[in-house]
This record gives structure tokens, sequence and C-alpha cells, in this order.
């Protein structure tokens, strides 16, 4: 998944470069530690998909898109609709990419995704459940990684969350217990907007938004999400390193206040003044 | 008060919120192994081994300066309410990542160049936090194993059910509760390895729940000391470390 091939001395030799860097306060792209990359959202790029995101966070890029069809509901869960998230990383994606079944990386990546998007309560799936214990909607969000520069839970996650957000599905009604197609392409039952913030330690720095380049260097990375509301709804501590009590504290603080800033920017980037 | 805290503020199991279950750790379970574990945490029964250092296969995976260790958490398909089945889900291959990465830095790899250290955890019966129990299972059997170690790793899990931020989930909680709360930290060096979340928590109970869930590992910690102790010097001892 790492655009930077790892090799010790390149490796070690970079990481005084960024500290020291860090140490004042600055980033080898001239950013602050808590300073994005310019982030870009586009809608309805596919126009055979029900909904479709292609999302940029400075060279990373991902498109997402959203297939609306009718599935079976889960045992557990028979009252409602099915979310089903996927992510590959494209073997053209970057140089150090292969093809083949996803590996641990991207299956880590889809999973956190679906994480935020799902705890969150994005989508209300119980509105989702047309014939409860039978026939509900199944909404699956398949994202393909096309170029990657760092940062791919974020760009993932808010491709997929402008993707659901301005999808049109194919509407179904239940007439006598049959399911029929009604003909409407109504949106999804959105509640809120998820915003995933990622974060890397880099010594003692924690900076958000890392590049190949910082994460090929980083101790630890941790992904907070959190909803509209001020809630956290799901977080993942990835890589070998460790982070302290504060670090985990002061990483919960800044999603929460990097979220709000991003969620408008993906409010306006939806145009949905709904959410 | 919902289903899953009564009238007096007790959980689907009779715990106060913040009560542990029953936990029991043995070392030295499986003789093939060169180092084992078996931890029961509740229903929870997990048994992990670890193999290695020893030579890395493929060849060209081995890393000149230290040693690749691998982990690999399986649930067996009998553990669970309906028969899982028993290839390894993208769950499994999630956790077992996270699980590498927790027990990681706790290792000095470095003394082990070019061997491969693989730890086998099977869950052989679930009952909600087994990867957390794994965890704290899979430290003891690396210690077990004499590879050398800067610390501990201990887990423990913490969430919200009802309203109520409460410690170590049980299966009931994890599937019915509304969020659930993974950590695993070296206890003496006080860091985190494992932290990972879903469901819904403010940011006071974030804290809560976070501060909740180290002090269960403290006394997990405790419990995995003591089956140290009893194995390697036949007796168990009140620790030397001081209570935070």
């Amino acid at each position: 998944m790492s655009a930077v091939k790892k090799s010790i001395v390149v490796e070690q030799l970079r990481k005084a470069q960024l500290l020291q860097l860090l140490s004042k306060g600055n980033r080898m792209d001239g950013r602050g530690p808590l300073d994005y990359r310019p982030i870009t959202v586009e809608t309805h790029v596919i126009e055979k998909a029900e909904g479709s995101a292609r999302v940029t966070i400075g060279n990373t890029q991902v498109i997402a898109g959203v297939k609306v069809d009718l599935g079976d509901p889960f045992p557990d869960t028979p009252d409602k609709g099915l979310l089903i998230v996927n992510a590959e990383v494209l073997p053209l994606a970057s140089p150090y990419a292969e093809p083949g079944p996803p590996d641990e990386d991207a299956i880590e990546l889809a999973r956190v995704v679906d994480r935020g998007v799902r705890e969150s309560q994005m989508l209300n799936l119980s509105e989702l459940a047309l014939l409860p214990g039978k026939r509900v909607y199944a909404v699956f969000v398949d994202v393909s990684v096309l170029n990657v520069d760092g940062n791919l839970f974020d760009t993932t996650s808010y491709a997929v969350v402008a993707a659901l957000a301005t999808t049109r599905m194919p509407g179904y009604t239940v007439v006598n217990g049959e399911v029929k197609k009604t003909g409407e392409t109504p949106p999804l039952p959105i509640q809120t907007i998820p915003v995933s913030v990622t974060m890397a330690r880099i010594g003692d720095v924690i900076i958000v938004d890392p590049t190949s380049e910082e994460e090929a260097v980083m101790d630890a990375r941790i992904t907070l999400t959190s909803d509209g509301r001020g809630n956290l709804c799901a977080g993942q501590k990835g890589q070998s390193g460790t982070l302290t009590f504060e670090h985990v504290m002061f990483a919960a603080q800044t999603s929460r206040a990097k979220g709000e800033e991003i969620r408008e920017l993906l409010r306006k980037g939806v145009g949905s003044a709904k959410v | 008060m919902g289903r899953l805290i009564n009238e007096s503020g007790l959980r689907v199991d009779g715990r106060r919120p913040d009560e542990l279950r029953p936990i029991k750790v043995e070392i030295g379970v499986l003789k093939n192994a060169d180092g084992s574990a078996y931890i029961e945490l509740g229903k929870n029964k997990v048994v992990v081994a670890v193999y290695g250092p020893k030579e890395v296969h493929p060849r060209h995976m081995a890393l000149p300066d230290r040693a690749v260790l691998r982990c690999r958490y399986h649930m067996s398909p009998f553990s669970t309410d309906t028969r899982k089945n028993p290839a390894p889900s993208r769950r499994e291959i999630e956790i077992s990542k996270v699980i590498r990465e927790a027990l990681e830095p706790s290792l000095m790899l470095s003394d082990y160049p070019r061997t491969a250290i693989h730890v086998y955890l099977e869950v052989l019966q679930s009952d909600g936090s087994s990867r957390v129990a794994g965890i704290s299972a899979a430290s003891v059997a690396l210690a077990d194993a004499g590879i050398n170690m800067r610390d501990l790793v201990v887990g423990c899990s913490a969430g919200k059910v009802d309203g109520v931020v409460v410690l170590d989930l049980n299966d009931t909680e994890d599937k019915e509760g509304e969020a659930d709360l993974p950590v695993s930290i070296m206890p003496n060096l006080n860091q985190v390895t494992l932290l990972q979340m879903d469901g819904m928590l403010s940011s006071e109970e974030f804290s809560k729940a976070f501060e909740m869930a180290l002090t269960g590992c403290r006394k997990i910690y405790e419990v995995q000391r003591n089956a140290l102790l009893t194995k390697y010097f036949g007796t168990s001892q009140p620790s030397q470390v001081e209570e935070e």
C-alpha cells in the first residue's frame, strides 16, 4: 500500500530530516502538523453507478461507486438493509501495488472505512428493509484506489461518504407482499456525514493526513471517525509503534476539531444542505 | 433502563459496570510449541502457540536486521453460536494484523535477524473481547518462548451498553451494546499498542471508557504476571508495580 519502498538507510535518513523539520513545526511540503493537503470532491463521475465520487487529497486519488440492488437480509438483522464496503488498491496506483486478491492492508482499509460509515449510522438501514426477513436493499460501495500518496483511509472514507450522499437508487415498493419497482429514484436515507481523520505519530509529533513519504517513517497511525453530533464512532490504531495515553486523547480531540472543518467541505462537495 | 443493564445497575451476567469476568491464564499448555499459553476470560477460551525464532519461508521475506513476526488469529468452527466457516474471514485477517502490530513493539526483534517468529491464536470459544484476551495470552506465550521483550502486552476492552460505560464486554454486550473499545498496552512503559473502536461514544464517554480499559489491563497484567511466576518460580507474588 505504501508508495515509497522501504529501505533501512533511506528510511532513517528521511526520518531524521522529517523529525528536524517537525521540531520546528514544519513538514516537507510546507504544511503545519495539523494541516490537510488540498481536498477535492467530485460527484456523479460514473453515470452507470447509482452514486459515485472521485476524491483527491494531494496526489492521492480514489474513486467510489455505489450500486444498489435487492438482497436477502443477514439472519441476525432481518429488518435492516445491507451495506457492503470493499476497497482495492489497483495495480496502476503505485509502482509497489500488485494485482491479486486484497491483501491485509486493503482489507483493513475497507473494514475501517466501513466501520465509520456503519457505526455513525450515516444510512438509516432500517428504512432499507422492504420485506423484513425476506427482501431488503443491498447497498454495495466499491472503492478503487487510483493513485497512492498516503492517507488512503481518509481519501477512501470521503469518497464513500460523498458517493452515498449523492446516490439515487432504484425505488421499490411492496404491493400485496411482493416487491415491485416504482420507477422513481429516491436518495438513500442519510442521517449524518461521518468524517474520518487519520493521524500519524512521528517521533513525539502527531500530524494529520500523512503523505506516503511520511507514512514510510511513521511510528504509529491512528484513525478516528466522528459523526455530525460530536461523537466518535470508529477508531483504529495501526503500525507497529505505540501511542502514549496523551497521544490518544490528543488524537480524539483533533479528530473532532478537524472533522468539523472537513464535514463542511464534504457538505459543499455533495451539494446537499440536508445533512 | 434497557435490557442490558437492570434496575440495580447490574449487567446481563450480573457484573457491575467496572467488573471483569473471571479470568484464568495458564502457561506451557502445548508441548510441541516453543512457548504457549491458554486464557479463559468469561466463556472465551483461547490457546496460543509460539514457534521460533526459526528459518523464514519463503526465504526472500527474511529481514537483514530483525525477525519477522507473523500472527494468525483464527476462530474454530465450533467457537460461535452458528458454525463459523473455517476459512480465514476478512475480520480474522484484520484482527491478525492488529494483533501483530500490538505485540511487535514489545519484542526485541532485532535480537533475531533473518528469522521468523510465528504466533498462532486459536479461539476455541468466543464470548466477546476475544482479540484482547488473545493478546494477553500471546504475550505470555512469547515470554514462555524466551523471546526478549521490553514489557508484556496486556489487552482489555471497554464499551457502552444501555448508555452505561462498562468494562470487558461479553458476547451479548458486544453484539447489542452501543460501543466497543478494545485496547492493549505495555503496562510498565505506559504505551498503547492496540486501539480500535466501533460504536458511538461522546467525548466524555470515550475518555471514561479508555480509562476503564486501562484499569482493566492493569488487573489482567497481575494475572499474567502471577501465571509466569507460578510456572517459573512455583509461587505467585504480589506485584511490585505501583498503581497509577
